[in-house]
């Protein structure tokens, strides 16, 4: 059973990444990447219990915190350069 | 005198679970890394202060009580919600009515406007856009989904948690 | 009784692999940035509930469980603030929501 969930987080984080390939806006890349990490905590937290080793559930936790901090920060760090100058560009129209 | 208590309270509040947290995760009980757990729970502590935290009443009395319920709640919200997108997302023709909202938020301290636009983006189908002098914007996914967040349900029970 | 914890465990995690399949789904079909918010938000809430309250069942009662419950916690409480601060972003980047039906503009890719 956890096989199967293991493969649909696979699956789902492979999805993610097409839509960061894709994505036209870098908002949509940066959402891409923001499911991408949710999706590393649940399958770090699912290979914990397949592998019976329950210390990677330490790591899912850190990749959380980690997760989190870096949306936020390379969010700052776009609406920094937004402000600098060419507004706009990104609207990926 | 008496505010200058109250923020002590508040830091003691905070240190318990602060250094309960760091017992349970270390698990290793060498006076080294107890004095290293001490230290990191006493910055924390400082950069609260410094971020002005320990100001304001955040947790009322009956206030965790209450939240409990409100979370059982949003958890059916969440559910249903769930599955109202979830056809969406399935349905090959992708049925969706996206519309703006603005919503007025009844509350007026700070910490609730922010559990009530964290519970509108936790929702799926509805995503707080901006939180700005008490309104709230919120892109709704349907138009169904819309004229559920104008009848304010999720509002109202934001407004009683604080109640005394 | 473990029988039942079994049984009870599998489907929430069964249940929640098919709603991180949907979410991922919805996010590559969706025609635009906040449409597709919707999705991910999908995936990140009720998703992680199911899993981790399905492997939550499998552990029992041990350090583990707690350290999945703080995760979950967690997970809940920070991914509404990254999608709020993604969507206000967008916004003062001038990236408008449209309003009404929106046209799947990006079909041409």
């Amino acid at each position: 059973m956890y096989y199967a969930v293991t493969l649909a987080t696979l699956i789902t984080m492979a999805l993610a990444l097409g839509r960061a390939l894709l994505g036209p806006t870098i908002y949509d890349r940066l959402l891409a990447a923001n499911m991408f990490g949710t999706k590393t905590v649940l399958l770090l937290s699912v290979v914990a219990f397949l592998y019976g080793r329950p210390d990677f559930l330490d790591l899912a936790l850190v990749y959380a915190l980690i997760n989190f901090i870096g949306v936020i920060a390379v969010l700052e760090f776009i609406r920094d350069r937004e402000d600098g100058g060419e507004a706009n560009k990104s609207a990926g129209e | 005198m008496s505010t200058a208590t109250k923020t002590i309270t508040r830091m003691l509040v905070l240190l318990v679970p602060l250094v309960a947290a760091w017992l349970l995760w270390s698990g290793i009980y060498k006076p080294l890394l107890l004095g290293l757990g001490l230290f990191s729970c006493l910055l924390t502590i400082y950069i609260k202060y410094r971020m002005e935290y320990f100001e304001t009443e955040v947790f009322a009395l009956g206030f965790g009580r209450r939240l409990i319920s409100y979370w059982l709640w949003l958890a059916k919200e969440v559910v249903k919600s769930s599955l109202d997108v979830a056809r969406i997302v399935l349905s090959p023709s992708l049925p969706i009515s996206p519309e703006v909202v603005k919503l007025k938020a009844s509350c007026e301290h700070p910490v609730d406007q922010a559990i009530l636009a964290n519970s509108i983006t936790l929702t799926p189908g509805t995503l707080a856009l901006d939180v700005y002098n008490g309104e709230i914007s919120v892109h709704a996914l349907t138009k169904a989904g819309a004229d559920e967040l104008r009848k304010g349900e999720m509002d109202r029970r934001v407004l009683a948690l604080r109640k005394n | 009784m473990t029988m039942l914890f079994d049984i009870l465990s599998w489907v929430l995690l069964t249940a929640g692999g098919a709603f991180v399949f949907i979410g991922g789904l919805g996010a590559l079909r969706m025609p635009n940035l906040y449409t597709r918010m919707h999705a991910a938000s999908l995936t990140d809430t009720i998703a992680a509930v199911l899993i981790i309250g399905g492997i939550m069942l499998q552990a029992g009662l041990t350090l583990a469980t707690i350290k999945l419950a703080a995760i979950l916690l967690f997970l809940l409480l920070t991914s509404p603030t990254a999608s709020n601060a993604l969507a206000s972003a967008a916004i003062l980047s001038g990236l408008q929501p449209e309003e009404g039906n929106v046209e799947p503009r990006e079909r041409q890719e």
